[in-house]
């Protein structure tokens, strides 16, 4: 049976790991090699890393550092922030990562979700989508980390990107980023319900509660958090302990030594 | 021993190779047919569409090297994800396509094989042993390996498949044909269960 993962959400910003709180006010919490290194060797399911720097300014993907964390990197990991196009992609999946998220781009040339999908197959490529609660109950989405309203609904948006050939869908709420007071279930339940892909809830995590919750009223496949591990004593195998006792099925590690 | 890691354009190749100089192997990065010749074992990985793949098999001359080396000198290959994919006689993944033949079968999608479940199969899952093979060795039954795929491999003969996973229908996880192995999962990327599946290929002596 499939597991649900439990993925450590890593943001870097010049050299930095930060975490901030509804994609503003970011803090410092550490250099971003160490952090890398000490996930690969706890072990977790899977990492995403985004990389804020390119996010903002505009400026290609840093390929350099990928390429550094993908030598520590003995699990899957996902790569973000600021990729517009095929060349970029490549350069980033010739550096060692596993799965290219896409993001703002997608909104002015949605057409880049068919031609990554056809060149590097569906399974590689996460569509990543920033929502907010719009004053009239829907949910809006938000590009350039979340500066930009884009006036497309979420749930059509998820439905296209996954027809273009987006393997998961990786849905942060803007609102709760940060904030650690849950996921928002109904963002991601209306997600979920609409396309046939994988979808990675993100943004609210504050304790393994949450993660039950999204799993299990929202139907995500998996939770991506970040917060939680850096500012508080919980871990993703905390985390994978109490999703298994609430009889959620989680990847169970292998502890054997190389023979 | 030294292991050929062919590169035929089609995905990150680092990940295998880091894989290996972790258990201290000899490992080099193949990027020409000829240079596939120095190597005890050949590592076939792969990301990416089936037709696309074996378009880039067929054109490098990759395919003829393949088949003086695992057919005729009998030397251990090893296909990862699409990698394994192609070892089969046909694929349908961007048209129907000829595959490497190397295992009797063909590639078909996911939904094709009965499986109801969202697409792609993304994450881990465990992986069940159908007989005890030199692969598995240290590797308890039932371990969990990562995966990511739309589409799947039918043996045309049930030998050939040596391990399965379940995702809305029986999935075939690992294939065998005498020296020549395939796994759908991504061994490189699955941690320690992985590296020692890796380590197992390494230690594997054809007969």
């Amino acid at each position: 049976m499939l597991k649900v993962r439990v993925i450590p959400t890593l943001l870097w910003k010049d050299f930095g790991l930060v975490k901030g709180v509804g994609f503003d006010s970011w803090r410092r919490v550490g250099p971003v090699l160490p952090a890398v290194k000490v996930y690969n060797a706890r072990d977790v399911d899977e990492l995403i890393l985004v990389d804020i720097t390119a996010s903002q300014t505009g400026d290609a993907p840093d390929h350099i550092s990928v390429s550094d964390f993908s030598e520590e990197c003995a699990i899957p990991f996902t790569v973000g922030g600021g990729v517009k196009n095929l060349e970029q992609m490549l350069l980033l999946l010739h550096a060692g990562a596993d799965k290219i998220a896409i993001n703002s781009v997608a909104y002015s040339d949605p057409a880049l979700i068919d031609a990554a999908a056809a060149r590097f197959g569906s399974q590689c490529i996460v569509a990543s989508i920033d929502a907010r609660k719009l004053d009239n109950g829907n949910y809006g989405c938000f590009s350039h980390s979340a500066s930009i309203n884009i006036g497309k609904d979420v749930v059509n948006w998820a439905k296209e990107l996954a027809d273009r050939g987006a393997g998961e869908i990786l849905l942060t709420s803007i609102d709760r980023d940060g904030t650690m007071m849950g996921y928002d279930l109904a963002l991601v339940e209306s997600v979920t319900r609409a396309v046939d892909v994988p979808v990675i809830a993100s943004g609210g995590a504050g304790n393994y509660q949450h993660m039950i919750d999204v799993v299990e009223k929202a139907g995500a496949s998996a939770v991506a958090a970040a917060s939680i591990f850096h500012f508080t004593e919980q871990t993703p195998a905390g985390a994978k302990l109490a999703m298994q006792a609430a009889g959620i099925q989680v990847r169970r590690n292998y502890i054997g030594n190389i023979q | 021993m030294k292991i050929a890691i062919i590169n035929y354009g089609m995905c990150n190749l680092s990940s295998v190779r880091r894989a290996f100089e972790d258990l201290g192997a000899k490992v080099f990065v193949a990027d020409h047919p000829t240079s596939l010749y120095e190597a005890n074992r050949i590592i076939l990985p792969g990301v990416g569409a089936f037709s696309e793949g074996m378009t880039r098999l067929v054109e490098d001359g990759w395919v003829d090297a393949l088949h003086d080396l695992v057919i005729l000198q009998q030397k251990p290959l090893l296909g990862i994800c699409l990698g394994m994919q192609m070892l089969a006689t046909s694929g349908e993944e961007g048209g129907v396509t000829k595959g490497l033949n190397l295992i009797p079968g063909k590639v078909m999608r996911l939904d094709q094989l009965g499986c109801d479940l969202r697409i792609p199969h993304v994450g881990w899952n465990e992986v069940h042993y159908l007989s005890q093979d030199d692969l598995f060795t240290f590797i308890p039954d039932s371990s969990d390996f990562y995966f990511v795929h739309s589409y799947a491999f039918v043996p045309d003969s049930q030998e050939n498949i040596i391990a399965t996973a379940t995702y809305g229908t029986n999935i075939t996880a690992v294939v065998r044909n005498n020296h020549i192995f395939g796994c759908q999962f991504h061994p490189e990327k699955s941690s320690k269960a992985g590296r020692q599946l890796l380590k197992n290929f390494m230690n594997f002596m054809p007969c």
